[in-house]
């Protein structure tokens, strides 16, 4: 049917071999079109020997083929062997007959620079073209080498498979890429020298002596070779520059890593750990956030004993004016003081007990004189109670103590120290997080306004047990808030924004409405509706799993061939694969893929000098891969 | 005769007073030192009995030429107690810093008389309780079922006084030396007592019977002042550079080796002793024949009247008559004392020098009955270190763990860490743990995973060989999957006749880790633990079964595995793919991002800031990771709100570009990726 194939063909017989007239004679049909060209090229084709024998230098022979534009396939011989190789030459001739020409070149007369193990070369009619020797192994493969060239470099060893693999090797190099950003922090800083000066080293040896010798010592203990030890070395070495000069601190380290007998005998049992070691006293370890600034205030605070006792009225005040003791830095806020009556309550010893525990962390005083009662009723409330002095004494706030367990007494003291209507920073969140409430938070570009403040403190302060966070943001101070309005609405809304923010159940997020001025009225009303779920939320937590950021090495399939029998009871195992040898004997098991590197290798020493650090320093040079060389199991 | 000493010696126990302990410890050498020490410290009743009158009776004889072949190191460069003992092949594990060998000798190949000094400061010091001169000649079983085991061990020492204890650990070592005999064995003279005056072998012709590290120690004594040596032994010599087994011959003894191959008259035949024969002729020297030829021949008929095998064959190797023939055959256990209803048995094969004992060392033949030090080798026979000091002092630990387990219901010593600590946990021992080092594929650390893996609890130095009864013989329990960390060699590196020279024998690249072929860290991952069955169905060359996965930790060159991109990391991500986590470490501007945006923290975030923990970090280190594209730095983005949307990514982007910084997706920061 179709047009453009020809019906006619032109078949070439060879009939001169044929001794029977009974027998066929072999065609061979002109695969080109029907031209003059052709049928004159096809002829002189046929015309030409079979096999043509060879016996000088390959590159300087030319042939009817190789003047006509196709190939010539040698056909290496040796004399041992020359009677299976003029068959199997004439063999290709007959298949290759018409597309190229078959050449038997005998390895005895020619003295070629090649392989020994080399069987075929061939010569491309193309000038300058150098001729390709190749081991194959059957005749076939000399018929696609001719028919299908693209296949010619599948069968030779060339560069295309090694960019392959450097192409598998991209992908991956994702996993060999540093995803930990505290521990790529780390290495990228490491060359920097920190200024340690101001910190002692403790060892094994002058521990429990240098212990003595201060009235309190801060320890860091750290293992040097992990990546958030480091990063706190840092924060240690600015707190030290900071409290330089600073009486009765001694700042000191222990890496855990010289000396683990020291680190298990303290106890410690993570990295890295803090503690303040006084002489007759539990050292304190500290549980806050490892930053300069939070490690200062903790180091300073633990400087007087947790909870202070005061031992007159005067004291006393002063204490909640934040004016004593002179030692403590009047910027911590707010300070707490336990008023008791007598002095054996059980009040008092959950207080003294809670003191211990929130040492460093709280500012906390005690008064149990016989004025006692006079002083909580100067804050309307008789003991025991609650003293708490919010920015330098500005405020006082009594609460009645009931009875209270040690637990309850950390947690309520913990309560009462937060904001009402806070500014939510990094460091502080955890503690309003760990309210477990929704946050209604307001984003401001930089200080919210006046009247914004006061709206959201009468809102704040108009529910005594609020059911949920009122707090705001600075983008100033806390950039990374940039980062979470992106999330929820892919740009940066105009500001301020209030949103309400269900932190811990369903993760909606709504927006109060841009058109409305933020009131205590128009919230309350917008939270109404929202609490009816009439609007829609604006944006929803992603509920995803923290799942690993990249697959790790599947060592155990690398290491299936060589596994010969499984545990038959392992279930989830992939069907067995049998070891795979290139070789084709499945006895040689597993001892024959071994040797392979030692032979390779041998041959490789000769000429490649300095490569005997490899594999031992191997990122010394660039990438290298004498890995893949054990890897043809 | 036997049968009446036997029945008397029945009678005398029965009715004599009894010393009851409940442990009893035969033999004051190293391993019996050292299960004194720790049954001691956990304030157990118990004695330790040695024939002698001080400990280490061995080392007071041997080795015959004083010279210890474990090594004694000075330096290694570290401070760190844990990881020089990796190095320290002869202190005995306490917690008095006094008692580290290095105290006690300079050389790196200490003396043997160092060793008894040594052992004898442990003792004192220590104040542990051995009771010398006492000789157990006889241990028996009393049925009993009050007792611990089902059973009382009845002991009898050398004074006919008797013993009675609940629990039994044998550490009398192997001292019975081995004995060959072949027509004309008399006139071979065994290394116990050979002498060691090189001067009384000069100029003779010396054959040693015996291939081992004694052989060859006796050979190089005499090296330089004999006409040459002969060494005849049935199995091929073993390096033990070639098997990274201790007890092959170490290089340092190895000079008869050079001097045969560099054809120096000394020479190495194969061949098996019980075909041999020994004729002494006129002039007193000795001609080797063979058995063979002795058939239906009287020996004493004299020398003429025997066919020699140079008579037929006359290149026979060994046809030059010898002045004198030393047996340098090693040791074995002493079964005689053991009464037969204890059943020790000897192992089979080439550990028959050995009793059969369970891979946690407990007798094949008697509950109760534990085999400690060089006896217990057995169990890893030409693999491990278990034979050896630096290797059972670990093994003994392991025991004394079992045994408060099993009689006093302390379990195996656990930590509990937070998953956060679990990279950093398995880093910190695989770089300093002796015992995991010394005893590679025999002990291993275990990681219990909590519910929920939020938590896990790390045991140290477990014998993996009963590692289906963990549950069993720690008290601990395994229900929610479990990592087993142990030290090995490539699967085929080592050997008696491999090339461990080879080039290219040290693989660099985490990603090739499993063919690793110097001792490296190998963790195994289990959803459950694995059965006795899978135990005994795992593929051979298998220290373990099959496991759900498994990581390498590649190679080092300095055996220190803390680099964070070839060590770290690839370890991080086998430990969240098998935990299906997230384990990075995250500076706290990350955690208070994610609160915001995701309903679940990753790990870190979740134990550390949210529990007002988090790492701030310091301005530089943000910067780095900043610049490292895994930190978002939004203080240049936006200062007003009403630019238009996507000012603020076009300015950040031409800002990271200014400080040639590349820019790279966060995406996989803050979405985790489900692959």
């Amino acid at each position: 049917d179709d047009p453009d194939v020809s019906s006619a063909w032109l078949l070439f017989c060879h009939c001169q071999q044929v001794t029977e007239p009974a027998q066929a004679c072999r065609r061979t049909a002109l695969a080109q079109p029907l031209t003059l060209l052709n049928i004159h090229r096809h002829l002189k084709l046929m015309g030409a020997p079979l096999v043509t024998e060879v016996s000088e230098d390959p590159e300087k022979i030319s042939t009817v083929h190789l003047q006509l534009g196709l190939p010539l396939v040698f056909i290496l011989s040796q004399k041992e062997t020359y009677e299976a190789d003029r068959r199997t030459a004439e063999l290709v001739a007959w298949q290759l007959l018409g597309k190229a020409g078959v050449a038997l070149l005998s390895r005895d007369l020619v003295e070629l620079n090649v392989l020994q193990r080399s069987n075929v070369a061939l010569k491309t009619p193309d000038e300058g073209m150098p001729i390709q020797y190749l081991v194959l192994e059957d005749t076939d493969e000399v018929i696609t080498l001719v028919e299908d060239k693209n296949k010619v470099k599948q069968i030779q060893e060339d560069e295309q498979e090694e960019e392959e693999e450097d192409e598998d090797e991209k992908e991956n190099n994702n996993q060999e890429i540093q995803d930990d950003q505290v521990v790529e922090a780390v290495s990228r800083d490491k060359k920097r020298e920190l200024p340690l000066e101001q910190i002692l080293v403790l060892t094994e040896e002058n521990f429990h002596s240098s212990l003595s010798e201060a009235a309190r010592t801060v320890v860091l203990f750290y293992a040097s070779w992990e990546a958030v030890s480091l990063a706190v070395l840092r924060s240690y070495s600015e707190v030290s520059t900071h409290l330089q000069g600073t009486p009765g601190v001694l700042l000191s380290r222990v890496n855990c890593w010289d000396w683990p007998g020291l680190c298990s005998q303290e106890n410690v049992t993570q990295f890295p750990t803090l503690r303040v070691y006084q002489e007759g006293q539990q050292p304190v370890t500290y549980g806050g956030m490892w930053g300069a600034e939070e490690l200062s205030s903790f180091i300073l605070l633990s400087q007087v004993s947790c909870p202070l006792k005061l031992a007159t009225m005067d004291e006393a005040e002063g204490y909640l004016r934040g004016e004593f003791p002179s030692e403590l830095p009047s910027h911590h806020h707010t300070s707490l003081l336990g008023v008791f009556s007598s002095a054996t309550s059980k009040a008092k010893e959950a207080f003294e007990e809670a003191g211990n525990i929130l040492s460093g962390h709280v500012r906390m005083g005690m008064y149990f004189e016989d004025d006692a009662l006079a002083l909580s009723q100067k804050f309307s409330v008789s003991p025991p109670a609650l003293l708490l002095a919010r920015g330098g004494g500005r405020s006082v706030e009594g609460i009645a103590l009931s009875e209270h367990s040690v637990q309850d007494m950390v947690q309520m003291i913990r309560y009462e120290l937060l904001d009402i209507f806070p500014e939510i920073t990094v460091p502080n969140l955890p503690q309003y997080l760990q309210l477990g409430k929704p946050f209604l938070i307001l984003f401001s570009a930089g200080d919210i306004s006046q009247v914004e403040s006061k709206e959201m403190l009468k809102l704040a302060k108009g529910r005594p047990q609020q059911t949920f966070v009122v707090c705001w943001l600075n983008l100033k101070k806390t950039p990374v808030g940039y980062g979470i309005l992106r999330t929820y609405f892919s740009t940066t809304p105009p500001l301020p924004l209030l949103l309400w923010v269900n932190l811990h159940a369903g993760g909606q997020v709504f927006k109060f409405p841009s058109e409305q001025s933020i009131t205590e009225m128009n919230i309350l009303s917008w939270l109404e509706k929202l609490q009816a779920g009439l609007e829609i939320p604006s944006s929803t937590l992603s509920e995803e799993d923290w799942k690993p950021p990249l697959p790790a090495y599947d060592f155990l399939q690398m290491m299936e061939p060589s596994v010969p029998e499984l545990s038959p009871h392992s279930g989830d195992t992939p069907a067995q694969q049998p070891p795979k040898n290139p070789g084709g004997d499945p006895a040689g098991g597993d001892s024959a893929p071994r040797e392979e590197p030692a032979r390779e290798s041998s041959a490789e020493e000769v000429g490649v000098p300095g490569r005997g650090l490899r594999g031992t320093a191997p990122r010394l040079a660039a990438r290298d891969k004498q890995g893949r060389r054990h890897s043809e199991l | 005769l036997g049968l009446a000493l036997y029945a008397s010696s029945l009678c005398a126990m029965s009715g004599a007073a009894f010393l009851y302990h409940d442990y009893c410890v035969i033999g004051a050498g190293p391993a019996g030192l050292q299960a004194a020490y720790f049954l001691q410290r956990a304030g157990r009743d118990y004695i330790v009995f040695e024939r002698s009158h001080a400990p280490g009776s061995f080392f007071a004889l041997y080795p015959r030429h004083r010279k210890l072949i474990s090594i004694n190191k000075q330096y290694t460069g570290k401070s760190n107690s844990e990881f020089n003992l990796r190095h320290d092949w002869n202190s005995l594990l306490s917690h008095d810093r006094r008692l580290l060998f290095r105290r006690y000798s300079r050389d790196f190949f200490p003396s043997a008389d160092t060793m008894v000094r040594y052992l004898e400061d442990f003792a004192s010091l220590l104040k542990l309780r051995v009771q010398y001169n006492t000789a157990v000649i006889h241990v028996t079983l009393e049925k009993n079922e009050q007792a611990w085991n089902g059973h009382y061990f009845l002991l009898t020492d050398q004074d006919r006084k008797n013993y009675k204890c609940s629990s039994l650990l044998v550490a009398a070592g192997t001292w019975v030396p081995n004995v060959v005999n072949f027509p004309g064995s008399e006139y071979v003279e065994g290394y116990e007592t050979v002498s060691i005056n090189p001067e009384d072998f000069t100029g003779q012709t010396v054959l040693i019977l015996g291939r081992g590290n004694s052989a060859f120690e006796t050979a190089e004594n005499i090296l330089g002042v004999t006409n040459f040596i002969h060494m005849v032994s049935r199995s091929r010599v073993r390096l033990s550079w070639a098997t990274h087994y201790v007890g092959d011959l170490r290089a340092i003894n190895n000079g008869l080796l050079d001097t045969y191959q560099l054809k120096s008259l000394d020479g190495l035949l194969e061949g098996d002793l019980e075909d041999l024969a020994i004729i002494k002729d006129k002039k007193g020297k000795l001609h080797i024949t063979l058995q063979f030829y002795l058939e239906n021949r009287n020996i004493s008929a004299g020398m003429d009247s025997i066919t020699l095998p140079q008579d037929e064959l006359d290149n026979f190797a060994t046809r030059t008559p010898y002045d004198r023939v030393i047996r340098c055959l090693g040791w074995k256990f002493d079964f005689s004392i053991y009464n037969r209803s204890l059943r020790m048995m000897p192992g089979k094969g080439n550990i028959k020098k050995y009793p059969q004992i369970k891979p946690s060392y407990e007798s094949r033949g008697t509950r109760g009955l534990f085999v400690l030090g060089t006896a217990s080798h057995s169990v890893d026979f030409r693999k491990s270190a278990g034979g050896f000091i630096h290797g059972f002092r670990y093994t003994t630990r392991a025991v004394h763990r079992l045994l408060e387990n099993r009689h006093h219901g302390v379990p195996w010593p656990s930590t509990v860490y937070p998953i956060t600590q679990l990279t950093n946990s398995i880093i910190k021992r695989v770089n300093e743990a002796s015992g995991l080092y010394q005893m590679f594929s025999v002990l291993a650390d275990i990681i219990l995973l909590r519910e929920n893996a939020t938590a896990f609890e790390y045991l140290e130095e477990y014998p993996i060989g009963v590692l289906a009864e963990l549950e069993m013989q720690t008290g601990r329990k395994a229900r929610n999957g479990l990592f087993v960390i142990i030290m090995e060699y490539g699967r085929n590196f080592s050997g008696a006749d491999k090339d461990v020279f080879y080039y290219n024998r040290a693989v660099g690249e985490a990603q090739h880790a499993w063919q690793s072929n110097f001792l490296h860290p190998v963790i195994y991952y289990y959803k459950h633990l694995p059965t006795e069955r899978e135990m005994k169905l795992r593929p051979p060359d298998w220290p373990l079964p099959r496991p759900n996965a498994i990581h390498h930790i590649v190679e080092d060159f300095l055996t220190d595995w803390t680099a964070p991109n070839a060590h770290i990391l690839p370890l991080r991500r086998f430990l969240e793919n098998c935990l299906g986590t997230d384990l990075r470490n995250f500076f706290a501007e990350s955690c208070f991002l994610f609160a915001f945006i995701r309903q679940k923290l990753p790990p870190s975030c979740q134990q550390g800031y949210f529990r007002m923990q988090g790492l701030l970090g310091s301005q530089e280190l943000r910067q780095h990771a900043v610049q490292a594209g895994l930190l978002q730095d939004y203080t240049h983005t936006d200062f007003s709100g009403d630019r238009p949307p996507d000012s603020h990514h076009g300015s950040q982007e031409h800002l990271m570009r200014d400080h040639g910084i590349p820019l790279r997706p966060l995406q996989h920061l803050v979405n985790a990726k489900d692959e």
